[in-house]
């Protein structure tokens, strides 16, 4: 079976617009995550999409799967996490509860609720690298050169931007393995973990890259937001 | 839903549109495999005038294409059918005058976006089901369509004399009108007059072929198709007004960007009846799809395909451009942007 994971268990701290969580926030017509959803329900391969949703906003959530008509059976429900790796394990959790054990084959798709911008063939790729390979992330190459510094003050280091990718996501996994490895991981290692393919180098299982695209971006910051409303021609939603 | 359009902005530079595309009581498909048409190639290339240019672009390409029904809320399709997508957006009905033709009918890729997107939301009418043909001769649909069309428009206006049908003209129009010609007309003598020896050995299911300067002088037609288009618009249509016999039709296929002077004064005396005819209609895609479960006509219409590598970038639909240049018939890619 193939599983996507949409991961929407953020508050939004970072906007600074409203209270409301950003995958919740417009753009042009639709709120963000509904955009996301649409394009991952439309990829045949799933035969789930799971949406890892803050608890306080189940319902919010519940009431624009009715008004955007997406009640589909294919559409389920999630509590969020604590943070990225609890939702997406919560998320495991619940497919184990809806379609029982776990098989050998069967693949996660993790995808950010910010990033409805996503394609098709993004997708598939994913799809296709987490069947063959296990794991896989979608990066595109780091067009700014990347800084590395310790304090916060000097810098440290700067790398070779030809080796430098910037991850985005999807991040697709073979579900088992990834369960396997995280069990593994001591309180130490889960502590540092900022997304869930590092899950995987950490015990040394290689990662595929994806081609992902520039405008496959995840909409973070005030700016990041109007951007995105401009790229598809909507409103500008003010400050 | 979030939908990448690839459009042709300036001749040869092409910049992604993102639009919330609705799909509200639409088909959604995933295009697959596509094919450029010459009227593609020229709006690639900038061989259109300025103020058509102006007019036209931003604009996604490509109308012949064929793709994947991903949803369908209508039951007309099911997930997963293969489907040919039909340019044509047909006008208010018009008693007698065909879809193609009809005021407020727009097509896609002339003004507005072609099929170069991420997914393409259709009127159910607007598809046909292709279950049996393979992605890449379904893409020849759409310019078999046109060619059903302009035979069923000549045969409809010529007097009833079918045994000579003269094609002038050596290029996919006229391969695909010498296809029609052949599934419609059968018992006719189909005579094609090109300018490239190697292109006409391709048409091995006519009775003769003839490069332009070898046609017999006593060669006789009854009717004949115009598909030389461009500068050779003017050669093809006199040589056919001289070989044509008396009160014959004249089906004009050929687009040329100058203005064409024609021999009216053997027009008249010949009693000579000329038809233009461009694009077609639904009724004619699914006349194309029907013929083309005939495994030889099928196989026929695939001799003309070259099939380049797939498109999965910018950069590759560039270079299916610059492959179509180099191809003597039909340049076909799958699509997986």
């Amino acid at each position: 079976m193939i599983y996507g994971a949409i991961l929407a268990g953020g508050s939004g701290t970072r906007m600074h617009i409203t209270s409301m969580p950003k995958q919740f926030l417009p753009l042009d017509k639709k709120p963000i995550i509904i955009h996301t959803l649409e394009k991952m329900l439309t990829c045949s391969r799933f035969d789930a999409v799971y949406l890892g949703i803050h608890p306080s906003w189940m319902a919010h959530m519940a009431d624009l799967l009715e008004k955007y008509e997406l009640e589909d059976e294919r559409v389920r429900l999630a509590p969020g996490g604590e943070n990225r790796n609890d939702t997406i394990f919560n998320i495991i959790d619940e497919i184990e509860k809806d379609f029982g054990k776990i098989e050998d084959d069967d693949i996660i798709v993790t995808h950010d609720a910010v990033r409805p911008f996503v394609t098709l063939r993004v997708l598939e790729d994913n799809i296709n690298a987490a069947i063959n390979f296990g794991a896989c992330d979608t990066v595109v190459p780091a067009t700014d050169t990347i800084v590395k510094s310790h304090d916060g003050v000097d810098v440290s280091e700067i790398p070779d931007r030809k080796i430098m990718y910037q991850g985005q996501t999807p991040q697709s996994f073979n579900i088992k393995l990834l369960k396997e490895h995280y069990a593994k991981l001591k309180p130490s290692e889960k502590a540092i973990l900022t997304d869930a393919c590092k899950i995987c180098v950490m015990r040394g299982t290689p990662v595929k890259l994806v081609d992902g695209e520039i405008s496959n971006m995840k909409i973070t910051t005030v700016t990041d937001y109007k951007i995105a409303q401009v790229l598809v021609g909507g409103e500008k939603e003010s400050d | 839903m979030i939908n990448y359009i690839y459009q042709l902005v300036n001749p040869q530079f092409i910049s992604v549109k993102y639009e919330d595309t609705n799909i509200d009581g639409k088909v959604l498909v995933r295009p697959k495999y596509m094919s450029i048409c010459q009227a593609d190639q020229r709006y690639y290339l900038g061989n259109r005038d300025l103020k058509t240019l102006s007019k036209k672009l931003p604009m996604a390409l490509i109308h012949e294409c064929c793709g994947e029904v991903l949803q369908d809320k209508s039951g007309t399709f099911k997930q997963g059918d293969r489907v040919v997508l039909i340019p044509n957006v047909p006008g208010p009905e018009c008693e007698g005058i065909y879809e193609n033709y009809r005021n407020g009918s727009k097509f896609l890729s002339s003004g507005y976006d072609g099929f170069m997107c991420e997914f393409v939301a259709m009127h159910p009418r607007q598809l046909v089901a292709v279950p049996d043909i393979p992605y890449q001769t379904a893409t020849m649909c759409e310019l078999f369509s046109v060619a059903l069309h302009a035979v069923k428009r000549l045969d409809l206006a010529a007097h009833k004399h079918r045994d000579t049908i003269g094609i002038w003209g050596d290029g996919s129009m006229a391969f695909m009108i010498a296809c029609a010609v052949k599934a419609k007309m059968p018992k006719s003598r189909i005579v094609v007059v090109g300018r490239n020896a190697r292109k006409l050995s391709r048409f091995s299911f006519v009775s003769e072929t003839y490069l332009t300067y070898t046609v017999p002088a006593g060669l006789c037609i009854d009717h004949a198709f115009e598909c030389a288009g461009g500068e050779g618009c003017y050669d093809a249509i006199r040589d056919i007004i001289a070989h044509i016999k008396p009160q014959g039709t004249i089906g004009l296929l050929g687009v040329s960007e100058n203005y064409v002077s024609i021999d009216t004064r053997n027009i008249l005396e010949k009693g000579l009846t000329l038809v233009g005819s461009s694009r077609s209609g639904r009724a004619e895609f699914l006349e194309a799809a029907q013929l083309m479960k005939t495994q030889r006509i099928r196989r026929r219409l695939g001799t003309i395909i070259h099939e380049d590598e797939p498109v999965k970038s910018i950069e590759d639909i560039h270079r299916v451009f610059a492959t179509d240049l180099n191809t003597p018939f039909k340049t076909v890619f799958e699509w997986r942007l």
